[in-house]
């Protein structure tokens, strides 16, 4: 079965030094798939992979049948999406305008801004919950309203598949379930999310495809109902734990044993 | 449209009854089938006044001169073929192409320091940092001091070559695997320095005379420029001012950094060169014609945006206009008080930045 | 204002200052370090009072310091020309490298450098405005008015950029000065480019120098730097603790608003008196702080210590080599810092840690 959207057999290096080594990760079509795992385990750099932003020294990163590099960056853009970790927002910006600035890629010369904008501006809005604050400045926002406008804009490009590095970092719990539920529903109405977490609950509890990794290699990958267990998150962690099932979402919960055990 | 056939819509996300995004300003909507554009109505009423503007003192600065002319007799002269012959040929012969190389020179200045603030997100980039104007007063002066070659043609090559071949260097002793905005900055101030101090020592080492006449090519000038140097000029303008016209869309979405550029489909790396390319090629024209006319190009897109209230300095029109209006309205003076124009540029440039802050900083912080 | 890096490039502070395996150096290499430097400074002094267009072999120079005998022609040469070109060439040396120390600090900019508060701009205006429109020709005439303008404009650009709630910000700072400069740099063009004498002063006086100043120079220069350089060592804690950012600098003590007036006024008084004494001398105060930072580390006590000896001793190199290099005449020292410098900056910055602050 090939996948819209899959890596085979790359190699990713900073400065020749390989983070990933010929990896292979299909990336289900229509799935919400979270990759997990410890520190510099090359989860991100994989995602950089996915989302043209590293160059793979072996393989090649196939998109729609296509490889992802000979696409021209438009027509990449309009089927892959990605949130970075720190983008940069322009001095004095509106909200309004940045998620504007998400419609690049379906804009041309002749057309630089169109009714379809306008409605893909304000659909993204709406479902990041920004709409009231379409005129304040960027600047002027807090931690947690700023990153769902950098959603806002994400989604404003109206991509099938949609890369997320590390979206809730920073944010506080009540933004950051709030930001899981989001993808939540954009996953439900047809777009294949793959995103970076940090934290292992919410990958387990909103996940359909869970992929671990460790010291670049992929541990394990699948339905976290299956394959979270106390052995796997020891191996790919090194953090001793016991596995309950959450009784809130009925998805795998883990509970990390302390260092003093009664 | 580009939502995928695939994409089953979902109650949670459809919303038939959107209203319009607020913009939080007036905008014009311009629809057919083949174009679409959003543009708000203060960049078009800016752009009008600026225009305004550049006829108003472009009117006024072909009155000034040794042969008196007045207002109605400009006009005139402009508009009837018919109208005094003698009055018609110092209009045309040495007036018009001086304002409308005004109007060339503070465009071109004004696009090339809207590039680099974009490029470098600093809104006091410049394209001073690759070191063009101190090569090329370096090359006018060895073109005009050393081997005496005088005329308007050697010393247009003298700056030219001087700034290319200075601005190749600054861009090759930056670049190491990648270009870094800090390495490049710093690598302009250490050529910059170097050359002007070879410069300065030049100058004080030839006559007085010599010096003060590369003194003053070094401030800039838009005196005794006809038909001639116009012509070449305006269709170097026109071909580098169309050929940038992508990068009034790429370069906003850069100034958001280089991952999100990559996501939305802008390549950096590319986007960048061309970038500075152009902006080199419209520094490297305006001062191979007129000299250095220091300030324009920091000063235009600031005081631009700051009229505009708009977010990037890629505004095009309004900056170009606002380029075209300060070096239009410093002309005149600069003729008004027998100065070259660049010594207006730089004053009345920096007392016009220096309210324009002092107007913000009392509203805003 | 931060400036982007994209590939990579280390700014930041574990860099500099550190040795490979990653622990600071400590105190007693960095005063070994000190001490050092003050002998090299030492030497840079006598080499300054021996060479020459007329070499002086350094017994003749101690005789000449310790056991004048006037009627001896070098023993003449040592005192009237070499040594108030030394003294000025430390007093110099010291107030610029300190001064753009303090403002890479203040301005969390290690691109700054001490011209950007309008100091250079306002005394070249002040000067030209005597010479050219008052008719003052002597250096004794019109040495006054570059003080005077330097901290005039000082003060113009400091009023225009703490207008507002939130004060003398950096960045407010930096762009009024930007503006002020260039309104300044304008007037002082247009007085230049009127007549043949202004030019022919100006032309001299732009491109700084150490020579041919007397010891009456030093007697206003010397104090002025001094105090300078005691305000601004002073500041030298709070600005490690304002290097963090404002909030976090509050938070541990340090008090803001005293310390920006304080560093305002140390750096305008040692920009001014430079400029004032010899000229505008390029890049002395750019890149002393930077090629210190890089063996000191951020600590600013020993960043502005460090510079306060090798800013003078730079100085005083260049100006020998000025004096050496060409066959006849000399080459003026504003012009050796830039063609010395820029080469050794940009070889610093093509390495690939860079120093931050």
């Amino acid at each position: 079965m090939t996948t819209l959207l899959q890596a085979r057999d790359i190699t990713l290096s900073y400065s020749d030094t390989p983070i990933v080594s010929r990896l292979t990760l299909e990336v289900p079509d229509d799935s919400f798939t979270i990759i997990i795992g410890p520190n510099a385990c090359g989860k991100s750099t994989l995602l950089r992979g996915f989302a043209r932003l590293l160059r793979p020294s072996t393989g090649t990163v196939l998109l729609d049948g296509a490889e992802l590099r000979s696409l021209k960056p438009k027509d990449a853009a309009k089927k892959l999406g990605l949130l970075p970790q720190s983008s940069i927002a322009p001095d004095g910006i509106t909200v309004a305008d940045l998620v504007g600035r998400g419609r690049f890629p379906h804009q041309s010369a002749m057309r630089t801004w169109s009714s379809t904008d306008e409605r893909a501006v304000a659909e993204a809005m709406a479902a990041t919950g920004v709409t009231d604050l379409s005129r304040r400045l960027v600047d002027e926002l807090s931690g947690g309203q700023r990153q769902r406008v950098w959603v806002a804009m994400a989604l404003a490009q109206q991509t099938r598949h949609l890369l997320l590095d590390e979206p809730t970092t920073f944010l506080d719990i009540a933004h950051q379930i709030d930001l899981m539920e989001l993808f939540a529903d954009l996953h439900r109405s047809g777009t294949t999310l793959v995103a970076v977490l940090h934290d292992l609950n919410h990958a387990a509890r909103y996940a359909t495809h869970l992929v671990a990794m460790r010291d670049g290699e992929i541990v394990a990958q699948g339905d976290p109902r299956e394959i979270i267990t106390a052995e796997l998150v020891e191996a790919v962690y090194d953090l001793p734990c016991t596995v309950i099932t959450d009784p809130v979402s009925g998805t795998p919960l883990v509970l990390p044993l302390g260092r003093r055990t009664r | 449209m580009s939502i995928d056939q695939r994409r089953a819509p979902s109650p949670d996300l459809r919303t038939p009854d959107l209203a319009p995004v607020d913009h939080g300003r007036r905008l014009l909507r311009l629809e057919t089938s083949r174009v679409a554009a959003l543009i708000p109505v203060r960049a078009v009423v800016v752009s009008a006044v600026l225009v305004a503007v550049i006829i108003a003192a472009g009117l006024a600065s072909m009155t000034i001169g040794a042969y008196e002319v007045d207002f109605p007799s400009v006009i005139r002269a402009i508009v009837d073929p018919a109208s005094d012959p003698d009055i018609r040929q110092v209009v045309f012969e040495w007036r018009l192409p001086r304002v409308l190389f005004a109007v060339l020179c503070g465009a071109a200045l004004a696009l090339a320091g809207g590039i680099f603030q974009s490029l470098t997100r600093n809104p006091l980039g410049s394209p001073d940092i690759i070191g063009f104007g101190v090569g090329a007063q370096f090359g006018v002066t060895l073109m005009m001091v050393v081997l005496e070659l005088n005329t308007y043609m050697f010393k247009a090559v003298g700056a030219l070559v001087g700034g290319l071949i200075t601005a190749l260097l600054v861009y090759v002793l930056a670049h190491r695997n990648t270009l870094s905005s800090f390495r490049l900055i710093i690598v302009g101030i250490g050529v910059s320095a170097g050359l002007g101090s070879l410069t300065s020592w030049i100058l004080i080492s030839v006559s007085v005379e010599k010096a003060m006449m590369a003194a003053t090519w070094g401030a800039g000038s838009l005196a005794s420029l006809g038909f001639d140097q116009l012509v070449p000029a305006a269709i170097v303008f026109a071909v580098v001012a169309l050929a940038s016209l992508p990068l009034n869309r790429t370069l906003p979405v850069l100034e958001m950094g280089d991952d999100a550029a990559t996501a939305l489909g802008v390549s950096p790396g590319r986007t960048r060169l061309s970038a500075m390319v152009f902006g080199v090629a419209l520094v490297a024209l305006v001062t191979a014609a007129a000299g250095p006319i220091s300030f324009i190009a920091l000063a235009a897109p600031q005081i631009s945006q700051r009229l505009t209230r708009s977010n990037t300095p890629m505004d095009t029109v309004p900056v170009m206009l606002t380029g075209a209006a300060l070096v239009v309205v410093s002309d005149t003076l600069a003729q008004l008080v027998a100065v070259p124009v660049g010594v207006v540029t730089v004053s009345v440039g920096g007392i016009y930045l220096a309210w324009l802050l002092a107007a913000q900083y009392a509203r805003r912080s | 204002m931060s400036l982007a890096t994209e590939d990579g490039t280390d700014v930041s502070n574990t860099g500099a200052g550190s040795r490979a395996d990653g622990s600071p150096r400590r105190t007693g290499t960095l005063a070994a370090g000190l001490i050092v430097s003050v002998i090299v400074l030492g030497a840079a002094a006598i080499a300054s009072l021996a060479i020459g267009n007329r070499a002086i072999d350094p017994a003749t120079v101690l005789h000449a310091l310790f056991a004048y005998d006037d009627d001896d022609p070098l023993h003449l040469m040592v005192r009237e020309l070499r040594v108030p070109r030394t003294l000025l060439g430390i007093v110099v040396g010291a107030a610029l490298a300190v001064c753009g120390g303090l403002i890479q600090a203040f301005t969390r900019n290690p691109l700054a450098d001490p011209g950007i508060l309008g100091v250079n701009a306002g005394a070249s205006f002040a000067v030209t405005f005597a010479v050219g429109i008052l008719g003052l020709t002597t250096p004794g005439a019109y040495v006054p008015f570059a003080l005077l303008g330097a901290f005039v404009l000082t003060m113009l650009v400091y009023a225009l950029g703490s207008f507002g709630r939130s004060g003398a910000t950096p960045m407010k700072l930096t762009l009024a000065g930007v503006a002020l400069g260039a309104a300044f740099t304008g007037f002082t063009t247009a007085i230049v480019l009127r007549d043949l004498g202004t030019l022919q002063v100006m032309r001299f006086w732009g491109v700084g120098s150490i020579g041919g100043r007397t010891l009456d120079q030093l007697a206003w220069a010397a104090p002025l730097v001094a105090t300078g350089l005691v305000i601004g060592l002073l500041c030298a804690r709070s600005l490690n603790a304002l290097a963090l950012g404002d909030d976090l600098a509050q938070s541990l003590g340090a008090r803001v608003r005293v310390t920006r007036v304080l560093v305002i006024i140390a750096v305008t008084i040692l920009a001014g008196t430079s400029v004032a004494a010899a000229g505008p001398i390029a890049f002395v105060g750019l890149m002393i702080p930077h090629v210190v930072r890089w063996f000191t580390g951020p600590d600013q006590r020993w960043v502005l210590t460090y510079s306060m000896i090798i800013g003078p001793a730079f100085l005083l190199l260049a100006d020998i080599l000025g004096r050496i290099v060409l066959p006849s005449g000399e080459l003026r020292v504003g012009i050796v810092t830039a063609l010395l410098g820029a080469p050794i900056l940009i070889i610093l910055v093509r390495r690939k840690r860079v120093s931050g602050l």
